[in-house]
């Protein structure tokens, strides 16, 4: 439509792909007769296809949240917001392709409940197996996937029609969806994060995982709509779009980073606080094995974000906009690195040229997908009933 | 010649914007506005500067911070250290993390109220100051532009000219 991907654009990301691709091969040939080499590529599966798809989602349910709090200024990026969540399938795929491979070599040491062998010696598993059993597992993860999947189609043919016959029914329609779609959300975000992400550690739980793990998610998809819309508004496109959007989307992630900071820190000080065993021991592999990693992805994730982006003008700057958001998705890339590596491979782990290049291989397509979904519609939703309010948005 | 405060008095939010943007275009210095709610956009139509209080909250709340820590040390670690949950008091970094929340509590105390009060002092309305909006239905539903003689420098005649282009409703002068 009004979008075109550029020509530069377009190599840069097959740059990207085939850097990305190259260095994975490299990292698989040289990292081949290692002894954990299936679980440490399955584990970086499990990091890149989780950390992308989070983003999609991330979209889906910010795009959600501004249909049930009828929200206006946002109105003028919500295409790109759309663009963004039209990640999700991808992301499904990658994760689908991965999760069953993991379940048909027997949970492949990242999940280790799903191994007879492992489960039989373990009462603690046993207890468990009720809620961690491969059958039940997937019928969660489909279930989940099924529900973003329908609710995602149904916000973009709405959204799509809008354009064409305007009025308010659709709107109303969205606004209903919208908070269906967050009561959801609020059970699915804990429940999975618990199934995908939590359930490696199987031995230790932690009630305030889904919502850490589900801040690190919104966090970074802030950041990755306010780069595309910033690249966006670069190439000429996105009029509408002035500097109190840019300025407010900035907030959000100023917000989210601080949301995450603090449910990192109420997770982590009232384990440590309490000191007692069972629950101390997923800190203790972190911080014995990974400490600079840990201690150091937690700093530039809070104190960054923290620091520069405080004030008022840094938020409607493109270019520290794009230096923080930069730092915050290494930054957070890094936190789902060692939420599934530090349990899955242990304390052996290390970031090679298998997790860059997977990471980059990932990303790569990422960026395509969401540039792809640009071009299928009109940038503005011209038909919005909130266009008008967001176009004098002024803060 | 005595120096005069003209009041422009308007029935509407728009007007009053278009208003004092006509009278900015033409060189008038309009040094307030009142009203019932915040106008949106018009404090760089009559060149109101940007606020300082977030700067003064940022340095409110670094003090909180520094005087959470100080205090905290003191009582935790010199005057009196205890032992609580296996996690004895020897030093204040080793036990940093116990002291977060109430450092953040302190911080987000000392910022909030140092900003409400430096904004009271700066704009005078202390609890009990005498009101200085020029008329009380600007608390209602009416909107007021100041103009001050002594910050213009047209004379009276030439203003009322270009006041009377704005779509006012009312207009009262008092003499200072």
């Amino acid at each position: 439509m009004e979008f075109e991907i550029t020509k530069t654009a377009k190599r840069n990301i097959y740059i990207l792909l085939a850097t990305g691709l190259i260095l994975t091969l490299v990292g698989v040939l040289t990292g081949m007769k290692s002894h954990h080499f299936v679980t440490r590529l399955l584990t970086n599966g499990l990091i890149d296809s989780f950390f992308f798809f989070a983003m999609g989602l991330g979209a889906l349910f910010f795009l959600s949240l501004a249909y049930a709090t009828e929200t206006g200024w946002y109105a003028a990026v919500k295409r790109v917001i759309e663009a963004v969540a039209g990640f999700l399938p991808f992301g499904m795929a990658l994760m689908g392709v991965v999760l069953v491979v993991i379940t048909a070599l027997d949970g492949a040491h990242v999940y280790q409940w799903m191994d007879p062998e492992v489960v039989s010696h373990d009462p603690i598993i046993q207890g468990k197996t009720a809620y961690l059993n491969p059958t039940f597992f997937w019928i969660r993860t489909i279930v989940y996937f099924a529900c973003y999947l329908i609710f995602l189609r149904g916000f973009r043919k709405r959204s799509l029609e809008e354009d064409k016959v305007g009025g308010t029914d659709l709107h109303f329609m969205n606004y209903k969806k919208g908070a269906l779609f967050l009561v959801f959300f609020a059970v699915f975000s804990s429940t999975s994060s618990w199934d995908w992400l939590m359930s490696i550690d199987v031995h230790w739980f932690s009630t305030l995982f889904g919502w850490y793990t589900f801040a690190g998610m919104w966090c970074t998809t802030m950041v990755v709509l306010i780069m595309v819309t910033l690249y966006l508004k670069k190439l000429g496109h996105l009029e509408k779009v002035n500097d109190h959007h840019i300025h407010d989307l900035g907030k959000w992630a100023f917000a989210t980073s601080f949301l995450w900071s603090y449910l990192w820190f109420s997770q982590f000080m009232l384990i440590w606080y309490a000191n007692i065993g069972e629950e101390a021991t997923y800190f203790q592999m972190r911080i014995e094995n990974y400490k600079l990693l840990y201690f150091g992805m937690f700093f530039i994730n809070f104190a960054f974000p923290m620091l520069i982006l405080m004030s008022r003008d840094a938020k409607r700057n493109a270019g520290i906009l794009t230096f923080i958001g930069l730092i915050i998705i290494g930054g957070h890339w890094v936190d789902v690195y060692i939420m599934v590596t530090a349990g899955s491979m242990g304390p052996t782990a290390h970031i090679g040229l298998l997790e860059i290049g997977m990471a980059l291989t990932v990303m790569s397509i990422f960026i395509l997908v969401i540039l792809k979904n640009l071009t299928k519609a009109p940038l503005t939703a011209h038909n919005h009933p909130f266009l008008d309010e967001s176009i004098h948005h002024e803060i | 010649m005595s120096e005069k405060v003209i009041y422009v008095m308007f029935d509407c939010d728009g007007i009053l914007k278009d208003g004092a943007k006509m009278l900015v275009s033409k060189g008038v210095k309009i040094s307030d506005t009142f009203s019932p709610f915040p106008i949106h956009g018009i404090d760089p139509i009559i060149g109101v500067k940007n606020t300082r209080l977030g700067i003064m909250s940022f340095l409110y709340g670094l003090t909180g911070l520094t005087l959470a820590s100080l205090g905290m040390r003191f009582f935790m670690i010199k005057d009196w250290p205890m032992n609580i949950g296996g996690k004895p008091n020897f030093s204040y970094f080793e036990n940093l993390l116990a002291f977060v929340p109430i450092s953040f509590e302190f911080t987000v105390l000392c910022a909030a109220h140092g900003m409400a009060i430096t904004y009271f002092l700066r704009n005078k309305t202390l609890p009990g100051m005498p009101a200085q909006n020029p008329d009380p239905r600007t608390t209602d539903d009416k909107f007021v532009i100041e103009i001050r003689t002594a910050e213009n420098s047209m004379d009276e005649k030439e203003l009322d000219k270009l006041i009377k282009e704005t779509g006012f409703i009312e207009i009262d002068k008092k003499t200072i």
